[in-house]
């Protein structure tokens, strides 16, 4: 177990392992991608009071939900950079802002062009939507601050901490539906009692949310490559590697 | 066909919603793979300076 952690830290095999892991995620995100457009465009029944309209949550609702779980990857990955100085940890951050900002941005603007037929306006101002806007802001900021440093290991240092402090935005963002009775609707699959939808609809929702979550493994990894050269400039592992290319 | 293109009349945001969707989707593969590209370039920029230059570039910045 040490050993396999301590391997991991080190950037030359981590920079090989996620470099074959890429295709790992890739393709079955892929696939289930495509399964989920299928099935929830073409063959999900369409919704009682929505009709078709509510086909718009199978582009939402995972996108909404990598938005935080891309959040919390992030600051967790923050917080072991901080703790035991691994650079790999905040190359693993780093790699997460911009992909989780832009899954926060699908999921504002999808919600938004949802909103306007069902509810009749394109914002509001509740609990949920400006929870998930300043969620949208930490990560412009969490990025934006470690760029402001001329020394990176300082910018990845500042930006964990805005990060990790970030967090508690997370779990406003999950209740806020329940504080404050608004437009939005309560959670729909995730809560004690049974999903309150049914599984002709249900299951090309769950494809989504697992092929964006390996779509998110994959963009990530990717980006994380990148990350961990930028951070290991001039070693010699990286003069070999490029001796081989 | 052309019931389901309409989307009981929702299709303006259902479409929109979903191409919108599809085009951050491809932008995000798009610039992953640019980032790591960018990397492995500046990486080989660097290389090319024996140590000790770069020792002293460092030095002065």
């Amino acid at each position: 177990m040490w050993i396999w952690f301590h391997k991991l830290g080190s950037p030359p095999h981590f920079y090989r392992t996620a470099g074959r892991l890429v295709p790992w995620f890739g393709i079955p995100a892929l696939l289930l991608l495509v399964a989920g457009t299928v099935g929830g465009l073409a063959i999900a029944p369409p919704d009682y009071q929505q009709g078709d309209g509510f086909r718009i949550i199978y582009v939402h609702v995972p996108s909404a939900y990598i938005s935080m779980f891309g959040y919390v990857a992030m600051a967790v990955a923050a917080a072991v950079g901080l703790i035991w100085r691994m650079k790999v940890a905040f190359a693993f951050a780093a790699a997460c802002a911009p992909v989780g900002a832009a899954f926060t941005f699908l999921a504002l603007a999808t919600g938004s062009i949802w909103g306007k037929p069902m509810w009749g306006v394109w914002w509001d101002w509740d609990g949920r939507m400006t929870s998930v806007l300043v969620l949208f802001f930490l990560y412009v900021g969490v990025m934006a601050l470690r760029s402001a440093f001329d020394d990176a290991s300082k910018g990845d240092r500042a930006a964990a901490l805005l990060a990790i402090v970030g967090v508690v935005n997370i779990p406003i963002i999950k209740f806020s539906v329940d504080w404050w009775n608004t437009l939005h609707q309560p959670a729909t699959i995730a809560k004690l009692s049974a999903p309150s939808i049914t599984m002709d609809m249900l299951v090309w929702l769950l494809a989504m949310v697992v092929g964006y979550t390996l779509f998110f493994a994959a963009v990530v990894t990717m980006r994380l490559r990148g990350e961990v050269l930028l951070r290991e400039r001039g070693a010699r592992w990286i003069r070999e590697l490029n001796a081989h290319a | 066909m052309r019931e389901f293109l309409l989307m009981d009349g929702y299709w303006a945001y259902v479409w929109s919603a979903w191409g919108l969707t599809l085009a951050v989707l491809l932008a995000l593969v798009y610039s992953a793979r640019r980032h790591h590209r960018q990397a492995l370039r500046q990486a080989a920029e660097q290389d090319e300076a024996p140590r000790p230059v770069r020792a002293a570039v460092k030095e002065l910045s």
